[in-house]
């Protein structure tokens, strides 16, 4: 039984890395897209942020007040040309050139009296600050939110006193990147994509193909089991469909230095190796369900055309398991999402990703996916058996 | 005579879809291809199931050769039944039809050592089989030839041989010189008698009266899927040519409907 599902699996892999095309679509192709679009969109992003910063900003303040005084000198002003004067209509209007680079900024002429009055409730007219910026133009808009928090920090220290005693005192006690949060929201869904796009490459075509062009049946008239038939394709694809998921992998591993600037250092990867190893366990798992599942609709269709017609709203479903991690805040905890195929690769990832491993349930999600693709061999065997299935067309 | 193969009461039918039923003017939903057909075939010798299109000659084989189950019946091949042992049928079967195509992407040489080892053929076997049976068909000049860019002959004749790479006791052929150029049909039959002088047990099916004359031993009729007539050549003939004696049998099957 072994030696004929290796013949099978042999057979399979000369199929593929026999054909120069096929190895460029499959595996080459993807992690070459990736890597150019990512890294060409990188170094885009890149520039503009380096143009934004390189421009001198001139920040003119009407009425400064002494409470602003040290956040404007001291935090504000190394990122700018700061100038206290006023400034009128005109000047607004001349903010509309793109090129003009500067941020009006008007306090109330006695904004700290303003303050203290709204703090001591005498009133309950909170203190007007006018900002006024071309939003056209990159660097003055960056500049803008930076100085608008700045000051709503200020503000805030202010409006906070009034229940003081109330409010808890806040800490922050993430140890985590920011990083940790963003990969896993987006990269389970990205893998996830990047599997079943390499399944998609080469299943349609190594089963639905072989009906079409009636080589399955010289395969069935050899004393194989079927199962042995269905074990071999499904190993095969799924090996074929890693290797396009792993290049896809190492394409985004490349660019994402072109991504993310050095300085962002807290976007970066500081995963562990346990983390690693679940990470393989889950993609490898997912694989051989996502190939178990194509391979099935491959058998059920009658063509590689009418598998492609049956195998996309298939994807869909997947695509919106991979959509769950971006409106949920972490991995699900409970046991029962392990054990749905895809959805359980999704929100087993998304945990690792957000250095949230957790073992039992990387075991939970191994399990189910063997077992669902036992019973997809099974599956696959009888449509093998069924005459029905394999002859009619 | 040992009996090789023995079918009982085999039985299949299918269920016509719409455009089936419009194409063939009928309400009815199910046909009967194969109605409880029995024969037998004894080592040794050529038996060519004759037959208008459409009597239910390549049911019968494909139910020989496992392809699609009975739905009522059985049949024992070298001690083996279609409908409960069908590895160990496939594994003592040869099958032609021109329904089993060869992937092209492949070349001869690899796909004969890639059926012999589903066949669980010995790798030395593999090796001397292939030898004699490349030289024999002329497929040894195309050996690392894609099956994509031989000629229709060849392909025909690499079929042959891959359909036989396990040396097989019965081989089963669906009208094996359908589409073939005269040479190359010459080449098959010869090689059938051949493999009937080796003890082989052939079992033919066909519509061309010359070729059951010139090969088969026994003949077996079949109209409308039933065997109306089964014996040796000269009791099917009983003294007169063979395409007489069909029409003579087919207009009275058929005479009673008309």
């Amino acid at each position: 039984m072994k030696s004929n599902i290796w013949t099978i699996i042999k057979k399979e892999f000369a199929r593929f890395f026999g054909d120069r095309q096929l190895i460029f679509t499959a595996v080459i192709m993807p992690g070459l897209l990736i890597y150019l679009i990512y890294s060409l969109m990188g170094t885009g992003i890149n520039n503009m942020i380096a143009d934004s910063e390189n421009q001198q900003i001139t920040l003119r303040v009407e009425n400064m007040p002494e409470s602003m005084n040290e956040l404007m000198t001291s935090y504000i002003c190394p990122f700018c040309k700061l100038e206290t004067a006023s400034f009128t209509q005109d000047d607004i209007d001349k903010l509309d050139s793109k090129d003009v680079n500067t941020l009006l900024v008007r306090f109330p002429a006695d904004f700290d009296q303003q303050v203290e009055d709204y703090n001591s409730f005498e009133t309950e007219e909170v203190p007007n600050i006018e900002v006024y910026y071309n939003s056209a133009n990159m660097a003055v808009s960056a500049f803008k939110q930076k100085v608008c928090s700045d000051i709503m920090e200020y503000n805030r220290g202010y409006t906070i006193n009034r229940v003081d005693e109330e409010n808890p005192t806040q800490y922050d006690v993430a140890d985590e990147s920011i990083g940790a949060m963003i990969w896993s929201k987006i990269l389970p869904m990205l893998i996830l994509m990047m599997l079943f796009s390499g399944v998609m490459a080469i299943a349609p075509s190594a089963i639905a193909g072989e009906k079409e062009r009636g080589t399955i049946a010289t395969l069935l008239v050899t004393p194989m089991k079927r199962n042995e038939l269905a074990i071999g394709k499904i190993v095969s694809l799924s090996c074929i469909a890693l290797l396009s998921g792993i290049s896809s992998f190492i394409g985004i591993a490349l660019s994402l230095p072109n991504m993310i600037s050095a300085e962002d250092a807290n976007l970066g990867f500081d995963y562990t190796f346990n983390d690693y190893i679940a990470l393989m366990f889950i993609i490898f798992s997912s694989v051989l369900i996502m190939a178990s599942a194509v391979s099935l609709l491959s058998a059920l269709a009658k063509d590689v055309k009418n598998a492609g017609t049956m195998i996309t709203p298939f994807m869909l479903v997947v695509m919106l398991c991979g959509l769950v991690p971006l409106m949920q805040d972490g991995a699900s905890e409970s046991v029962t999402s392990y054990f749905i195929p895809f959805y359980n690769s999704i929100q087993a990832m998304t945990a690792v990703f957000a250095h949230d491993l957790n073992w039992g349930f990387v075991a939970v999600t191994l399990g189910a996916n063997i077992i669902f693709a036992g019973i997809a061999v099974w599956g696959l065997t009888k449509m093998f058996n069924s005459e029905k299935i394999m002859f009619n067309k | 005579m040992e009996e090789i193969l023995h079918a009982e009461g085999l039985c299949k039918t299918f269920t016509l879809s719409r455009k089936q039923q419009k194409i063939e003017r009928t309400t009815v939903k199910r046909k009967t291809a194969v109605d409880h057909l029995t024969f037998s075939a004894y080592r040794g010798e050529i038996f060519g199931l004759l037959g208008p299109n459409g009597a239910g000659k390549t049911t019968t084989l494909r139910m020989l050769s496992t392809l699609i189950r009975p739905d009522e019946g059985d049949a024992i091949l070298d001690g083996c039944s279609v409908v409960n042992q069908p590895e160990e049928v496939r594994g003592k079967i040869g099958f032609l039809t021109s329904e089993l195509k060869l992937e092209d992407f492949f070349t001869p040489n690899y796909l004969f050592d890639f059926f012999s080892r589903l066949h669980g053929v010995e790798e030395a076997v593999i090796r001397k089989r292939k030898e004699r049976m490349f030289s024999r068909f002329g497929i040894d000049r195309f050996a690392e030839v894609k099956v994509a860019n031989l000629s229709t002959g060849m392909k025909q004749k690499l079929s042959l041989v891959i359909s036989l790479v396990h040396d097989p006791e019965i081989i089963i052929f669906d009208e094996p010189t359908n589409g073939l150029d005269v040479l190359t049909a010459r080449t098959v039959t010869d090689y059938l008698q051949e493999l009937r002088g080796d003890g082989k047990t052939i079992i033919l099916s066909t519509h061309i009266f010359s070729l059951v004359e010139r090969l088969c031993d026994r003949v077996g009729i079949i109209i409308d899927g039933h065997m109306t007539v089964c014996g040796t050549l000269s009791e099917v003939c009983d003294g007169i040519p063979l395409e007489d004696r069909f029409f003579n049998i087919y207009k009275e099957v058929k005479g009673g409907e008309e």
